[in-house]
């Protein structure tokens, strides 16, 4: 596939994705807004665990923090929202950096481990300071109206604003993996100690990977607060995290492209087994995950690569 | 008719060919090498052998075609093979080592007795039984992945380039100790070695590869004159 | 003090439903480099099966022996067709096929059985045992005999027969153990046919306590990483030292520390996890990974 190819490719889904509202419902377009939200926290999440090998099934964690930056914020001290997206980035990345310090010690099953803990105890922190977070009943906010006094729904604005957002993170992403850094990070994964020797500061990386990870994830639980314009403990617990992974999982792992299959994964898979079972939706969401690891164990991502590289290959040949 | 025939064989990992159709034959009772310089895919044509790795091609054992089966079918039938890098069990005993080995006999009659000889033809692994194999010291494993496989009764032994590694008085005695089991028992063997003088002074027949190909074949005090080996692992 | 003494035998009778478990994540971790993540939905499976049987009038230990038995087919059943075809897959992979088993059962038994909750019956009369002053649950005491037995006879499978070994070692070092004529993928289904039956004792010890309904194990699988945390992933014996520790701290904290209700038990056992990997990654018993270059 060449580069002029794909880039009209992308041109032709970014066009798309920006005619979508004109054609779909609004609960349609809320539920294409999760989507986009869900992909950016997903490509957060790849980072760490796709491109730099560092397992976390803790990532719902960042998720709630940026979530609940952007409800406080905006609660307590009415600060603009778009600052607080910024400021939920900006948090998280410390924090996520910070997370990565002591991580650095942890391998593979230690570190999902570790993550794992953290993001049970999640919800029963944010219910016990109260104060802050409004406990168990959680924060309402009312979403933000269009700027510049446009006429459209703040449903509306929300989704060209996240999709935009998106689209600048994704770029930014794109350029720092398939950069100097990119080969850094991924040279980390796969042989740590050759990686060291060849002159990368491996504990340095490790551990701004987690926190521009964490960013991501962060900005996402922003822009999810905003959406919904509601967060409570319990919609952050352990199930979130999994989702995340499955999410990265499916999606395709160290994939960009992966973070938007994912989260279009899980966000319609689970309706779509509803569909088939009222009984037990999740006995077949079950099902669809295991099919989907026999057909695809790369991912969604993953597979495709693999058509499109036989069938260049086949290409190759029948030139030669 | 020769104890293990093939024909033809290719071997790939992933999309890289590494085998383009390899030919060769072990005598029944007899010591065959096969030599080559690093990467010229003589690991790979003994991992072909034990169905360890994508193969076509043709490989007879006893008569019986065996292409296409899994290693611990192979193995049943009294193929052992002592893989590269030993491949003991670290963590557990030589013992537990040597019995593993005998797990895919025919028949469970005669263990103890095995246990005798392997034993008399390794006497420093009887001394150091109960150790775990972890411990022991590169030569010493090398004698206990031999041992090993030759619990298992075989009747073609495969040596994946035994010398790796070792020092070369060590190597002298596991070679000598392979002829004497060759003699004594009619094991027949198929030797792969970078070590050309060391092998051509064990083997029969030797063979000489070349990246996937065989360039030269015969028996091997014939093959010690010829340039061709010189010629193979250091390029003029 | 004799309020001490029951809470530690208590807690040892906890600790050991917490302690198979991890034996049962360690055992497959430890042949799979995987973590089985439905382990405990596939013990409270078992115990829905085992209520089945006794509801159908057969006695318990008939159902009991019945339930392992079934466990252990169950187990090499599900090694065998649903972890196969990914069994050279990246780990992540087989991670997430867990979690669909682990969802599939949940969500199965939630609809065959309803989420309400059903008493499960202990095989031990409901007379308590007095030694001296202190006052014992007969059941705490059997749920520990019976864990010991469980654990006894897997030691002796897998130190004294042929079988056992050959599974130690196809864990260690598939490749060699092929060589030794080892049907490796046979192993590894006897694995989880073990870890399945280990599973199946721990659901059918724990559930008279909590009473059974789908959603039982999901904290006892918590309680159980904690263990295998603090003994470590790569001992056996330390997941079920490591599960009695737990079961007694779990006890101890939550008779004597006051401000910590049933909710934050729970925190204790994560804060736990958190503690071990900070100091000691490897856990009590464990080895730490060596990494050749």
């Amino acid at each position: 596939m060449t580069a002029r190819a794909s880039r009209i490719g992308l041109l032709v889904v970014l066009a798309a994705t920006v005619a979508v509202p004109l054609v779909v419902s609004n609960f349609r377009l809320f539920q294409f807004t999760q989507v986009a939200i869900y992909a950016i926290a997903l490509l957060g999440l790849n980072m760490l665990t796709g491109y730099n090998g560092q397992i976390s099934l803790g990532h719902g964690a960042f998720y709630a923090v940026g979530a609940y930056t952007t409800a406080i914020m905006i609660d307590q001290w009415q600060v603009p929202y778009p600052l607080t997206i910024i400021a939920a980035g900006v948090l998280c990345l410390i924090v996520g950096f910070l997370f990565g310090i002591p991580a650095l010690r942890l391998e593979g099953l230690y570190l999902a481990l570790a993550t794992f803990a953290l993001a049970l105890a999640v919800p029963q922190i944010l219910k016990y300071f109260e104060h802050w977070t409004g406990g168990s009943q959680g924060i309402v906010l009312s979403k933000p109206n269009p700027p510049w006094g446009l006429k459209i729904s703040p449903d509306l604005w929300l989704y060209y604003l996240t999709l935009a957002i998106l689209v600048v993170l994704f770029v930014l992403a794109h350029n720092l993996l398939a950069g100097r850094t990119g080969r850094a990070v991924v040279a980390i994964r796969d042989n740590p100690i050759a990686a060291g020797a060849m002159g990368v500061n491996t504990a340095l990386y490790k551990s701004l990977t987690f926190g521009v990870s964490a960013a991501y994830t962060g900005v996402a639980g922003a822009l999810s607060a905003l959406v919904i314009a509601f967060v409570a403990p319990d919609a952050f617990n352990v199930f979130l995290s999994i989702t995340f992974l499955v999410g990265i999982v499916i999606g395709g792992l160290a994939s960009i492209s992966g973070a938007v299959f994912g989260a279009l994964f899980v966000q319609f898979v689970p309706n779509w087994a509803q569909d088939i079972s009222k009984a037990a939706p999740w006995a077949i969401y079950g099902v669809f995950l295991i099919l989907f690891m026999y057909v695809m164990p790369r991912g969604i991502a993953g597979g495709l690569w693999l058509i499109l590289a036989r069938a260049s290959r086949r290409g190759t040949a029948r030139r030669a | 008719m020769a104890l293990l025939a093939v024909r033809g064989l290719m071997a790939q990992y992933g999309w890289t060919r590494v085998l383009h159709g390899v030919d060769f034959d072990v005598e029944p009772g007899g010591i065959t090498t096969i030599l080559g310089a690093n990467g010229a895919g003589k690991t790979t044509t003994l991992r072909a052998v034990c169905g360890m790795v994508r193969t076509s091609g043709d490989i007879t054992f006893d008569g019986r075609s065996i292409a296409g089966r899994a290693t611990e079918d192979l193995v049943r039938l009294g193929i052992g093979h002592v893989p590269e890098g030993r491949g003991t069990f670290v963590n557990l005993t030589v013992e537990e080592n040597l019995r593993l080995g005998a797990y895919g006999r025919a028949s469970r009659n005669g263990i103890a007795e095995d246990f005798e000889s392997v034993y008399r033809y390794f006497p420093v692994l009887a001394s150091r039984r109960r150790q775990l194999a972890g411990t022991l010291s590169g030569g010493e494993q090398q004698m206990l992945a031999v041992a090993r496989a030759l619990m298992l009764r075989p009747r073609l032994l495969l040596l994946d380039e035994p010398s790796l590694g070792l020092a070369p008085l060590v190597v002298r005695e596991i070679f000598r100790i392979v002829r004497t089991i060759n003699r004594e028992r009619g094991v027949s063997v198929l030797l792969v070695e970078q070590n050309a003088a060391m092998a051509l002074a064990l083997a029969d027949q030797a063979y000489l590869m070349e990246t996937g190909r065989m360039v030269r074949s015969g028996p091997a005090a014939q093959l010690k004159q010829d340039d061709a080996i010189r010629r193979a692992y250091l390029g003029y | 003090m004799e309020i001490l003494f029951q809470q530690i035998v208590s807690g040892l009778a906890t600790g050991g439903i917490y302690g198979s478990v991890a034996l049962a994540l360690v055992m497959i971790y430890q042949a799979t480099d995987v973590v089985n993540y439905a382990q405990g939905e596939m013990a409270m499976f078992s115990t829905y099966l085992a209520w089945t049987m006794m509801n159908a009038g057969l006695p318990y230990w008939v159902a009991f022996f019945g339930t392992l038995v079934v466990s252990f087919i169950g187990g090499v059943l599900i090694e065998r067709i649903v972890i196969r075809p990914v069994e050279r897959a990246p780990i992540l992979t087989i991670v997430i096929v867990c979690i669909g088993l682990l969802v599939i059962l949940n969500s199965v038994a939630g609809w065959i059985y309803s989420y309400i909750q059903k008493p499960f019956p202990s095989p031990f009369p409901p007379r308590p045992i007095v030694l001296g002053n202190v006052v014992f649950g007969a059941h705490d005491i059997g749920a520990i005999v019976v864990t010991l037995i469980v654990l006894a006879f897997l030691y002796a499978f897998f130190r004294f027969t042929t079988l056992g070994l050959a599974m130690r070692a196809a864990a260690q070092n598939p490749a060699s153990s092929r060589l030794c004529g080892i049907r490796v993928g046979w192993m590894l289904a006897i694995g989880w046919g073990l870890a399945a039956m280990v599973g199946a004792v721990a659901g059918m010890m724990v559930a008279p306590i909590v009473f059974l309904d789908p959603n039982m194990m999901a904290g006892i699988l918590i309680y159980a990483f904690a263990s295998a945390t603090l003994g470590g992933f790569t001992s056996p014996g330390g997941a079920v030292i490591g599960g009695l520790i737990v079961g007694v701290i779990e006890n101890i904290v939550g008779t004597y520390v006051h401000f910590i209700g049933t909710e934050l038990k729970l925190t204790v056992a994560l804060a736990l996890i958190l503690v071990v990997l900070v100091f000691k990654p490897s856990g009590l018993f464990g080895r730490a990974a060596v990494h050749r270059v």
